[in-house]
């Protein structure tokens, strides 16, 4: 974390806990995040990398409004608006805006899109009629979207068409973050490049602000400037993209990046996969969390949760087995 | 002989706004112990590809033309019984949507000793339910007798697929048609699933057919590859020559546009455009308004090119 880096936003411990019911008249806590803790820089790319389940969509909900945090802080100009809903936080909700996963379902489909990108303007600020029309039309230019698209309703595109609008509805109030929950991995490859670039074009011209949320590590390194690694509710590892690549330290991250499909490395091997089941966050063991399917696991890992330890340079790793190797700790 | 060979096979969908060529001229084999991948994007034809073989195409679609020759006989003429006893049994699917495969109310052992049954009559209960329990633990799926006695909607995603797998394995199938078996899951479950996938095959020597719009993991899986294009072929070769020496446009294109862990280059390379829709089909190659090589003799489209038993549909190679 360099000193010349400005916070925009702050998570600081972090809980979110849901009742589910587990039989007819048995109800149990969910911990779907444990204390997690991040800062976002503004005008940087934080990634939040992590399998399905483990509570990356939580976070960006939590930070939307859409989800009151059960415990913790989200610190964003000053006020922690981490149980605040969206209507209670008055000016603030439209400097955040959230693109989602599912292009098919984030658009309304009885509007047309036209009306789509209209309305936020109309609801948030005082511009006339003609200052949105032209704002909405050099925003088209800048998705790539044309003109005629916007008499139309969601249902006459293609999925990667719609993801741009979703874009274009996120981007219309120039919001100063940006929270994109797997914008991409619903889209064919050949259409996840050209969202990716566009969104990395976009965040330039516009110097916002991003939490990129994937479960695909190889995304990661083209669009992240920081990357946090989440299992089971908490960040197990949080580092620069650049040492996080270099020096991945946590046994599951590792685990992560060997199994990543590359056309230049082979499948990866049995040893890597011996592993046991993921533990569900309804009954969260003591100890580790990804004990089950740690390789390197030792005794002492059953019994104590892990904190997670800077090993220098602000690169946290929530693993004190593989702290103790490299010497850390 | 190739245990499937696979000749100029086209199905077609005949709707109310036109033909769709979902499949339009395929030919592929693939022998024993092998594994064929079938890559391209959503709504390539991928699917019916598979679906074809299995002889699952229903109104308003029918296979218009081809031979799907499969140990020994040509599977598009036979009957709708004669197809059912293959179908589970000599050749086996795996649907892209795992919640198709499983019925909800009725246990895990229940569908897969059912499975076996129907097709080995001679087989006693006792032995069929020894024999699931025993597929389940060669899957790799946990508590494997105990779960015999779970609901669907008790697994994990992961664990479902596994059985899903186990079923599609129960009868020591010749041939395996797995579509799209792991995009559902995360990539740490997705590479046991493909482990297991490619060991089963090794060991049981039957012949795969994965089916994905992953490049990656047809690269790390698959001996032959087949890409898909708005309905045809357009280049079909060994893993080696359609990965690292791809000659069509489009093969290159996909492969280019992946992000790569080793890459520190910010942009992805990016093929521009979408797939046109198969009702309008533009004249000549279908790739032509993506293809940066494209000109005036690309108006009509390619004729089929062999180089060194690869085979291409593409003007610009020579
Ligand atoms: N409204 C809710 N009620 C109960 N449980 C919930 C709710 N929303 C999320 N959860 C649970 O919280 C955990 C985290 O969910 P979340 O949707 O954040 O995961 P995710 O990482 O985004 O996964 P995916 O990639 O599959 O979307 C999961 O176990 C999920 O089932
Ligand atoms: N029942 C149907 N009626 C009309 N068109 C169909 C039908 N089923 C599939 N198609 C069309 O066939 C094409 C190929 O479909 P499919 O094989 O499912 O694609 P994918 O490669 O995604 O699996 C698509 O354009 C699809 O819309
Ligand atoms: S604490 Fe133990 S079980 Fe957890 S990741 Fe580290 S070595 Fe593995
Ligand atoms: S035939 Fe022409 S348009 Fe088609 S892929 Fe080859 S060069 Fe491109
Ligand atoms: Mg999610
Ligand atoms: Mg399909």
């Amino acid at each position: 974390m360099s000193q010349s880096e400005v916070k925009l936003l702050e998570v600081k411990e972090v809980e979110k806990i849901f009742g589910v019911k587990v039989g007819a008249f048995e109800k149990k806590d969910l911990h779907a995040l444990n204390r997690v803790s991040f800062d976002i820089y503004k005008g940087k790319t934080l990634s939040l990398v992590g399998e399905s389940g483990c509570g990356k969509t939580t976070v960006g909900k939590v930070i939307l409004g859409l989800y009151q945090a059960t415990k913790g802080e989200v610190i964003f100009r000053d006020r922690d608006i981490a149980k605040l809903t969206p209507s209670q936080r008055g000016d603030i909700q439209k400097d955040i805006q959230m693109i989602f996963q599912d292009p098919y379902s984030s658009l309304n489909p009885r509007k047309k899109i036209k009306t789509i990108l209209e309305q936020p303007l109309k609801i948030h600020t005082n511009m006339t009629k003609e200052q949105r029309k032209e704002a909405i039309l050099l925003l088209c230019d800048d998705v790539g979207i044309d003109y005629s698209y916007l008499e139309r309703y969601p249902h006459q595109f293609s999925g990667g068409q719609r993801q741009r609008i979703a874009i274009a509805r996120a981007m219309i109030l120039k919001p100063e973050l940006i929270l994109a929950d797997e914008p991409i991995s619903a889209l064919d490859v050949s259409i996840q490049a050209q969202i990716l670039n566009l969104m990395m074009d976009l965040q330039e011209k516009y110097h916002a602000t991003m939490l990129f949320i994937t479960h695909d590590i190889s995304v990661v390194k083209h669009i992240s400037d920081y990357i946090a690694v989440m299992y089971l509710g908490e960040i197990v590892e949080y580092a620069s993209k650049k040492e996080l690549f270099a020096n991945p330290k946590h046994p599951y991250t590792k685990m992560l990046f060997s199994t990543v499909p590359d056309i230049h490395t082979p499948l990866a091997t049995e040893s890597v996969l011996k592993t046991g089941e993921i533990q569900s966050p309804i009954d969260l063991p003591q100890g580790c969390f990804f004990q089950n399917r740690c390789q390197y696991k030792e005794e002492s890992c059953m019994q104590t949760h892990p904190e997670l330890y800077d090993s220098g340079e602000n690169h946290l790793v929530r693993c004190p087995i593989v702290l103790q190797k490299v010497g850390i700790k | 002989m190739a245990l499937l060979e696979v000749k100029n096979l086209k199905t077609h969908f005949f709707t109310r706004n036109g033909v769709v060529k979902s499949v339009d001229g395929s030919s592929f084999s693939i022998e024993k112990g092998e594994i064929l991948g079938i890559v391209g994007e959503s709504g390539a034809g991928k699917s019916i590809t598979g679906f074809s073989i299995l002889g699952l195409i229903d109104s308003p679609g029918r296979i218009v033309e081809g031979e799907i020759n499969f140990d020994g006989k040509d599977l598009i003429k036979l009957s709708e019984n004669e197809l059912q006893k293959i179908r589970g049994d000599e050749i086996s699917m795996i649907f892209q949507d795992p919640q198709t495969s499983l019925n909800p109310v009725i246990t895990i052992g229940e569908q897969m000793m059912e499975a076996i049954l129907y097709h080995k009559k001679g087989v006693s209960k006792k032995a069929a339910y020894e024999a699931c329990v025993e597929i389940l633990k060669t899957v790799g799926l946990p508590a494997a007798r105990k779960r015999m006695k779970s609901y669907p909607h008790q697994l994990s995603g992961g664990m479902k697929q596994r059985v899903v797998i186990a079923m599609a394995l129960l009868n020591n199938p010749k041939l395996l048609i797995a579509d799209e078996p792991t995009t559902a899951l995360d990539v740490t479950i997705q590479a046991q699933i493909l482990y297991l996938m490619k060991k089963l095959s090794q060991e049981f020597h039957s012949a795969l057919i994965l089916i994905t719009h992953d490049i990656a993991v047809v690269s790390q899986l698959c001996d032959k590859i087949a890409v898909m294009y708005a309905g045809r072929i357009v280049e079909y070769g060994s893993k080696e020559d359609i990965i690292f020496n791809p000659l069509h446009p489009y093969t290159k294109g996909l492969i280019e546009c992946l992000p790569k862990l080793n890459d520190e280059k910010k942009r992805l390379y990016q093929i521009p455009g979408i797939m046109p829709s198969l009702l309008g089909l533009p004249q000549g190659c279908y790739f032509k308004n993506r293809c940066e090589f494209s000109d005036d003799e690309c108006d009509t489209y390619p004729l089929q090119q062999e180089i060194n038993g690869r085979i291409v549909f593409c003007h610009k190679v020579k």
